[in-house]
């Protein structure tokens, strides 16, 4: 049966009807259509589908849609200002951190949370905090200098 | 995912009764991370999800008189971060922060890890060491038993029809003693324990050690207590040697199986290298030398 | 013209959307009335399929349809289509997309469901009834080449050069090649060394699962959207297996979440046909994580063997190698790669290669970042540090001795043009990555070479000049890797034009002429070469109408920067915006293809050093340090060329410490998730220094040469080689688990 979940999605209040089993990346990709937020593997392993759940990075796969009434979620969608680029992504794009892009949803929303709680991070912080966000395409390097310049 | 019920109580009693209700196949959701993947794969369809983490008892995170509280759907990430257990039960903080990723243990909670009952629990040799009680709540009331009762075998608890885990307490660390937990992964981050040794030691002022605790993680049907090991350890002096004993004796209690983490003899022979690493990490924080 | 944007760091023209969630790929899509399906998977490694009753999920409030391979016509046309270097058996693909009569793998589809969500969809699996008789299964390659296993495809003889062989095998080929006489050779030699190596199936790891939307309109239309390396071979795949013609068929590009050689081959997009076709509503199919890891293509398991033979003085004088590949529940493997990409690197005057490929019950293989190559040079490379050992000579000194040059002739084929591998080699033997001193206990240094020839294959675009002087460029080729971004500063270069001024996209298929698959690090040389010529023919196109405008002889006028000026008379100039405002008064509109189908090879070369720490208590190995250097001929984009390097290193760095499937004895595939899947997360691997060699290839503009392939080839013998000097053991299969080191120094301890 579904029900009505009422939450806050990049600072709009938002409605969605969900069933039990669908999670809050399901009704963030179809309920709501914010497709940015990507399935990787479904079972919190890849990191692909990375949100802010009230300011926390966690697997939107692994939290059911209806657990987030109520709750405060920020997606990539989010980031950008008036069509400016947050200054992540921005360090991203320059450094060449992009690839195939399919990991870059949730490792910028990782790595924004970090840099929102670590404004500095060493290079052995960058990596811990997106150890949960595999890539396959860049072997990392770009991407941890591109988190570190932000800095 | 096969259809299921869901419901957010927001006592203990309407959880419990809840649950209950439901009969057993019904689960008690907290942060998801173990039960979401199971239910996906439907290897388990659960009729109805409780989540508890609107139950304020399960929230309880504290150090009080009596010692730190830990509410089951508190999240790994506080308790990793929390400044008492940094302070005062440093492997709680250090084993906690090893599962997972963030992300995860942004969500995965102590006692989703607990009950969920895998060999491979990261927190739990390090509460069976610090002696931690499992305070649980059912149709009958609540009991208390020791953590290292809980799991029973792979997937299974002494948890009854309906009865859930409410939190977890652990009395104050004993004056001059130390605790501290690794585990061995292929990966640095983002694995699962091929095996995990956690130990304490606690030495009196003649420097002998007047209580000793081994704990096993990966190696056995449940997280195990390697008690010829602590005997050895008990009332002697630490030497380079009795750490080999004892590590020895570690090895030779597990009772690990061979899968793709690995074979049984790897196994073994990684439990006498993290017990040894952990007896030489406690005797550092106590200031002790070789 | 100057060289103005070619050797530019140009930021990726499609990173803001995806850094942004913009970016739309195949799941994204969402059409209306769009219907959700989910593939029945075989639960048996080989069986007869027997009957498949689908009454009962069809009765499912929200099922719409069911399709099987019963839904397919029968295959009638010519099962082979060749695409370039690519070899497809649609017979083949056909089956590993729907079951036909047996299952050969675990996990294979078996049919698929459309319904209105894709949770229906999944309930709806479990109300198919498959009677499925269990046949004996044969896992392993060496197992199934015996005369009394199995047999997976009773009608399989194996091919030879000679013919077919008599009796039926599953030996689907065997390949020999060679020259001078290898006996001679290690006659010759005063060391010899022969030893076997193997290695298990991998998968690409590509982040996004497989998913395609398909749209089948009541007149028979067929438009798709999906992840896949090329748009135009998708479309011949399905043209052929559907039997509808190509023109009837649209493939619409989306962003690709990664391939890695692994989105070559149509898996979802005939079921989504076949579904969309008998509901008349768009249905997409997405896989799980778990799909793509037990029934996509990964790349093959192998068991390869090399003997080599040098003189005292470090000259080698004979390689022999045999191969055995297993090429999973259907043939087509690269065997033949493995023998001209490990060999390549040196000049031997005597080569004997035998080579098979063997079908097991196992996912049928696909290509990975340089197909074969990585198997073989993990072979041959760890070969030549053992000889560098026995002869006491250094390891790079070794294989500067005997490194190929421009003119020799390669394990098959015509002789090298100009290479540059030498040149690479003085450029490692100069670097601290290689000369500073490693110091501390358990702790080593490996190197390994790496060849990748290049593929060719065609390459289309479309330049057109808009009405206002600005450019519309519309390639062919699905952009895995940051196409649309070198393609602009090609034609930026070329047209003279700011990059601003010229917008760059991926056409589908009707809008573009016939390009090949991304694949084979083909795009960057082939494509930029038909841009190259589409350039050519606009601006001489461009010069005659304003020759005409200004009355001036068309030879009088210069072009620079979006002008063309009489030399003669300055004050004669025309802007390409007024050529852009005349041509749709006069003229018509102004358009240039560029196709390039030959040019010459573009091999190249790449040498990998690394440093590790080896704990002697676990077996782990830590990589301390990693420089990768390779010839690229000219980096277009040294950024995306440095990218290229450092992913397929990292790749490379799973696959020799981490990754492989682990099967059951009944075929099952154990390690099915990414958690026990295990590919490099960031805290595994260091900073990978990508040190760019650039020595112009023959042909081509600028002296491209392709990139992708080359990196993922040399970590798996360096990582081994690496550990060896730190530990004094040699592992020779793959992974290099903790487990698997560990073991290996308890053996040697005794």
């Amino acid at each position: 049966m579904k029900q009505v979940v009422t939450l806050t999605v990049n600072g709009e209040n938002c409605q969605a009807l969900a069933e039990p089993r669908h999670t809050l990346l399901e009704l963030l990709r179809d309920g709501l259509g914010l497709t940015g937020t990507k399935e990787g593997c479904g079972d919190g392993n890849c990191g692909a589908c990375t949100v802010l759940l009230d300011g926390r990075p966690v697997n939107s796969c692994l939290v059911l849609a209806l657990e987030a009434q109520g709750r405060e979620v920020v997606t990539v969608e989010g980031l950008a200002r008036n069509g400016a680029l947050h200054p992540l992504q921005q360090a991203l794009i320059d450094h060449g951190a992009i690839q195939c892009g399919f990991c870059t949803p949730g490792l910028v929303m990782a790595a924004y949370a970090l840099l929102r709680d670590n404004p500095h991070p060493a290079e052995p912080e960058v990596r811990m905090a997106i150890a949960g966000n595999l890539c396959r395409c860049t072997g990392y390097d770009k991407v941890v200098r591109a988190i570190m310049a932000v800095g | 995912m096969k259809a299921f019920e869901y419901a957010a109580p927001r006592t203990l009693n309407e959880a419990v009764s809840l649950l209950a209700g439901a009969g057993p196949a019904a689960r008690p959701l907290a942060g998801g991370t173990d039960l979401l993947p199971q239910m996906r794969y439907r290897r388990i369809q659960p009729p109805l999800v409780v989540d508890v983490k609107g139950v304020p008892e399960l929230r309880r995170l504290e150090y009080a008189g009596d010692g730190l509280h830990i509410g089951a759907a508190v999240p790994l990430s506080d308790i990793a971060s929390h400044p008492d257990v940094l302070r005062l039960y440093p492997v709680i903080a250090a084993s906690c922060g090893l599962v997972g990723s963030v992300q995860i243990r942004n969500r995965g909670t102590l006692g989703g890890n607990l009950c969920n009952a895998v060999p491979s629990a990261d927190t739990v040799p390090g509460l069976m060491c610090l002696g931690a009680r499992a305070v649980l709540a059912g149709p009958s009331g609540r009991r208390e038993v020791a953590v290292e009762e809980v799991c029973i075998g792979p997937g299974e608890t002494v948890l009854g029809t309906g009865e859930m885990l409410v939190e977890v307490v652990v009395s104050p660390p004993p004056q001059g003693s130390a605790a501290s937990y690794l585990r061995f992964t292929p990966r640095q981050e983002m694995d699962i324990a091929v095996a995990g040794v956690a130990s304490l030691l606690t030495v009196d002022g003649q420097g002998l050690i007047s209580r000793a605790r081994v704990a096993l993680a990966a190696v056995a049907p449940t997280p195990l207590r390697a008690r010829r090991a602590e005997e050895v350890l008990e009332g002697q002096r630490l030497t380079e040697e009795l750490i080999g004993r004892a590590a020895g004796e570690a090895a030779g209690e597990c009772r690990p199986i061979s899968d793709v983490r690995g074979s049984a003899d790897y196994r073994r022979h990684l439990v006498a290298v993290l017990a040894r690493r952990t007896l030489k990490a406690n005797m550092q924080a106590l200031g002790m030398a070789l | 013209m100057s060289a103005k944007f070619i050797g530019e760091r140009l930021p990726r023209v499609d990173a803001p959307d995806r850094v942004t969630g913009r970016a739309v790929y195949a799941a994204d899509i969402h059409l209306p009335g769009m219907l959700h399906g989910r593939v029945l998977r075989s639960p048996h490694a080989h069986a007869r399929i027997k009957r498949i009753d689908f009454t009962k999920a069809l009765a499912l409030e929200g099922v719409k349809a069911v399709v099987t391979s019963a839904d397919l016509p029968p295959m009638t046309g010519e099962p082979i289509l060749v695409r370039g270097e690519i070899e497809l058996n649609l017979n083949h693909i056909r089956q590993v997309a729907l079951a036909q009569d047996k299952v050969l793998f675990h996990g294979q589809a078996v049919a698929a469901v459309a319904a209105t969500d894709p949770h229906t969809a999944e309930d709806a699996l479990e109300l198919i009834e498959v009677d499925y008789e269990p046949l004996p299964a044969v896992l392993d390659a060496e197992e199934a080449m015996r005369q009394d296993a199995p047999l997976i495809h009773p009608d399989q003889y194996t091919h030879t050069h000679e013919g077919n062989l008599d009796r039926p095998s599953n030996i689907a080929a065997t390949y020999t090649f060679g020259r001078g006489d290898v006996e001679e050779g290690f006659r010759e030699a005063d060391v010899v060394v022969e030893d076997t190596f193997r290695t298990r199936v991998v998968h690409q790891g590509y982040l996004e699962p497989s998913a395609a939307v398909a749209q089948v309109e009541p007149n028979g239309h067929i438009t798709v959207w999906a992840s896949t390396q090329g748009n135009f071979s998708l479309r011949g795949q399905l043209a052929s297996v559907l039997e509808v013609p190509s023109s009837r068929i649209k493939v619409v590009p989306v962003e690709v979440g990664g391939g890695f050689g692994g989105k070559l081959n149509t898996l979802l997009e005939l079921p989504a046909v076949l579904l969309s076709r008998k509901t008349g509503r768009p249905v997409k199919l997405v896989m799980s994580r778990e799909e793509v890891l037990r029934a996509t293509y990964p790349a093959p398991a192998t068991v390869i063997t090399v003997k080599a033979g040098a003189t005292r003085e470090g000259s080698l004088t004979a390689i022999y190698m045999r191969a055995v590949f297993d090429a999973g529940a259907f043939p087509i493997a690269p065997v033949v790669a493995a023998y001209f990409t490990g060999l390549a690197p040196y000049k031997v005057p005597h080569l004997k290669f035998e080579g098979c490929e063997v079908v097991t019950n196992k996912p049928k293989i696909g290509a990975l970042r340089a197909p074969g190559a990585p198997q073989a040079s993990f072979a041959v490379e760890s070969q030549m540090d053992l000889l560098a050992e026995k002869l006491s000579i250094d390891p790079l000194e070794l294989r500067r001795r005997n490194a190929a040059e421009e003119g020799d002739p390669p394990p098959v084929g015509r002789p090298f043009n100009r290479i540059g591998l030498q040149p690479l080699l003085e450029q490692v033997a100069r670097h601290p990555a290689w000369t500073a001193p490693l110091k501390g206990t358990h702790r080593g240094r490996g190197l390994a070479l790496a060849f990748w020839p290049g593929a060719i294959m065609p390459s289309s675009c479309h330049l057109t000049l808009q009405d206002d002087g600005s450019f519309s460029l519309v390639l062919g080729s699905v952009d895995l890797t940051g196409t649309r971004t070198v393609m602009l500063q090609v034609a930026a270069q070329e047209l003279g034009m700011d990059p601003s001024q010229i917008r760059v996209s991926v056409g589908d298929t009707d809008s573009v002429g016939h390009t090949e698959v991304s694949g084979g690090s083909r795009i960057t040389y082939t494509m930029s070469a038909a841009v190259h010529r589409a350039c050519m023919n606009m601006l001489e196109q461009l010069r005659e109408r304003a020759a005409a405008e200004l009355e001036v002889d068309a030879g009088e006028l210069e072009y620079e920067a979006g002008t063309f000026r009489s030399r003669t008379s300055p004050e004669k100039q025309l802007s390409l915006a007024d050529l852009g405002r005349q041509s749709l008064r006069r003229g018509g509109p102004v358009t240039a293809t560029g196709t390039t189908t030959r040019l010459q090879s573009a091999p190249a070369f790449a040498a990998h050093v690394v440093d590790v720490e080896v704990d002697p208590e676990t077996g782990q190995v830590k990589v301390l340090k990693y420089t990768a250097f390779q010839d690229v001929g000219k980096a277009v984009n040294p950024t995306q060329v440095e990218g290229q390097i450092q992913g397929g290193a990292v790749q490379g760095l799973g696959w020799a410490l981490m990754e492989g499937y682990q099967f059951s004895d009944s075929g099952v595939l154990q390690n099915a998730t990414m958690l026990d899947y295990k590919t490099p997360t960031a805290t595994d691997v260091p900073f990978i220094d990508a040190v760019i060699v650039e020595v112009p290839a023959s042909d081509g503009p600028y002296g491209i040469r392709g990139v992708g392939e080359a990196p993922i080839v040399p970590p798996l013998p360096a990582l081994a080689n690496a550990i060896h000097q730190a530990t004094g053991v040699r592992l020779r299969e793959l992974p290099m688990s903790p487990e698997a080191v560990f073991m290996a120094l308890q053996k040697a301890r005794g």
